[in-house]
């Protein structure tokens, strides 16, 4: 059983003119325990519309959310929604590891295992050393490697990540996708990533689905069969890597002509 | 940071200059002492009335009273203001009566208090209370609405529900402005306390001031005025040192100018 299936999702929202929009058209798709899978599409198809659904955070105006077995009514307890504005979602009046910890304890664990549990992902996310500093005190791509950990650190089943790198340098972002492979296969969990970069989807995801314009669908799905693990200059350099980049750019191209 | 705990010598002298100005002014001048008396006089009496036991049953009401009036002004505003921060339809309900009662002087309600509560420590710590409650509620209701949507939003992806929300992340989130307002509050609750004894009490640091001003006895009331500068001034130095321990991770936030 897959362990997230979305099922004629579309979400449309009332607009302060009175008009309806619709964000979503109508998505259906389905992702396997384990699978790393990412959304791409152009800039305001609703892809974080679509996560915050998904996450239980947004009610969707038609269709079913089904993650583990069960309909999502709200927030569910297996998943975990990390956001890309790193600055914006960590506890500014926590440290490094008191944000780690709240991951910790809102899973239910109090134990001093968990204290133990989240010095080791600090330590696995390059952290180790800054466990007692502020959030303010790190820069950005720091400061999302702690959102990181403190996301593992509830032990999600899936884990849903909007455009985590998105307001980091490329040098960073690099590194960080590295981390996140590296996490993913020790971890054993599964990801939903949206990017708009559609290099890093293919560098990261086993399947890629593309995104329309508003009211966003599925367009296509692309297999992405890399061997793993994956190397930042190797496998972007493979032909059938600049293959499917060319396939995935020249289809949003038809998206936003039609 | 290091300004401010540097030890403020040029400031200390000033307020030393001013006090010897004012010693040998009112000793030259006999006809003054009625009014001014000598800040050695005013010394002399003041420890009389500690030694003599007459001020600190005085001292210890008006601070039983600030402290009544001030916490449970405290409670009342911090959780009406979470409650019309989080409900902004509440607080459009009420918000044009709170725009005309925190501006209107405090003061005012104490005729209406005695009205209701008579004379004794209910009324005056009710006032207390009403007059320290506005600054307190009106920064918690912008705390709580300057609040980052994605914080809550993060704190429920990870399951925790309203009321674990409330504690784990409205109040820490707010408590910057939630402490600005209990600063503010702290100064209005002492003036408040102070002023009511004055009006309608038998007991406390007010009622002592203009009881001695009736008895003509000007040196005492200069004590009881050293008595309640000295306690407002060591209330804000204790609330200052709480506040810089707690909020450290504030300040060095904001100090640094980050996010």
């Amino acid at each position: 059983m897959p362990i997230l299936q979305v099922q004629g999702l579309s979400k449309s929202y009332r607009q302060a003119g009175g008009e309806t929009t619709v964000a979503i058209g109508n998505i259906t798709c389905a992702v396997e325990a384990g699978e790393f899978v990412s959304f791409v599409g152009p800039s305001g198809c609703g892809k974080t519309t679509l996560l915050m659904s998904i996450a239980g955070l947004l009610a969707p105006t038609a269709g079913k959310i089904i993650v583990n077995g069960s309909e999502v009514a709200g927030p569910p307890r297996d998943l975990v929604l990390l956001f890309q504005e790193y600055n914006k979602s960590l506890f500014a009046w926590r440290t490094v590891l008191g944000n780690v910890l709240f991951g910790v304890h809102a899973r239910g664990n109090h134990s001093t295992e968990g204290d133990a549990k989240a010095r080791q992902l600090i330590e696995l996310v390059g952290l180790k050393g800054f466990e007692k500093h502020y959030p303010w005190e790190l820069s950005g791509g720091m400061q999302q490697r702690v959102a990181i950990a403190r996301a593992l650190a509830y032990e999600p089943q899936l884990l849903l990540m909007d455009e985590p790198f998105g307001a980091l340098d490329a040098l960073t972002r690099l590194e960080l996708e590295d981390m996140l492979l590296k996490l993913w296969a020790e971890l054993r969990t599964t990801i939903l990533f949206i990017t708009h970069d559609i290099e890093e989807a293919i560098y990261l995801s086993d399947r890629i689905w593309m995104l329309s314009r508003r009211p966003s669908q599925i367009v296509q799905e692309f297999r992405i069969d890399f061997s793993r693990p994956r190397h930042q200059v190797n496998t972007r350099a493979e032909p059938r890597f600049m293959e499917i980049r060319n396939d995935i750019y020249r289809q949003i191209g038809n998206a936003g002509a039609s | 940071m290091t300004e401010a705990k540097r030890f403020n010598w040029l400031g200390w002298l000033a307020f030393a200059g001013l006090l010897l100005a004012w010693e040998f002014a009112a000793r030259g001048n006999p006809k003054l002492q009625l009014y001014f008396p000598p800040i050695s006089t005013i010394m002399a009496s003041l420890c009389q009335l500690v030694v003599g036991g007459r001020i600190g049953g005085h001292f210890w009401v008006t601070v039983i009273r600030f402290f009544a009036g001030y916490a449970l002004a405290a409670l009342i505003a911090v959780l009406l203001g979470i409650v019309l921060g989080y409900f902004r339809v509440l607080h459009s309900f009420v918000a044009m009566l709170i725009e005309f009662l925190r501006p209107m002087p405090s003061v005012a309600i104490i005729p209406v208090a005695i009205l209701l509560l008579g004379i004794g420590d209910g009324m005056i710590v009710a006032v207390t209370v009403y007059a320290s409650i506005w600054a307190i509620l009106i920064n918690t209701i912008e705390g709580v609405r300057h609040i980052e949507p994605t914080l809550i939003d993060t704190a429920r992806t990870f399951g925790l529900g309203r009321g674990q929300v409330l504690w784990q992340i409205i109040l820490p989130a707010a408590s910057p402005y939630i402490v600005t307002g209990l600063r503010i509050g702290l100064s209005i609750a002492l003036i408040l306390v102070t002023t009511a004894e004055m009006i309608a009490g038998s007991k406390g640091l007010g009622f002592f001031i203009l009881d001695e001003e009736r008895s003509m006895n000007s040196s005492n009331m200069y004590a009881g005025i050293v008595v309640v500068a000295v306690l407002g001034y060591a209330l804000n130095r204790v609330f200052l040192i709480i506040e810089s321990k707690a909020m450290r991770w504030h300040h060095g936030m904001t100090a640094r100018g980050g996010a």
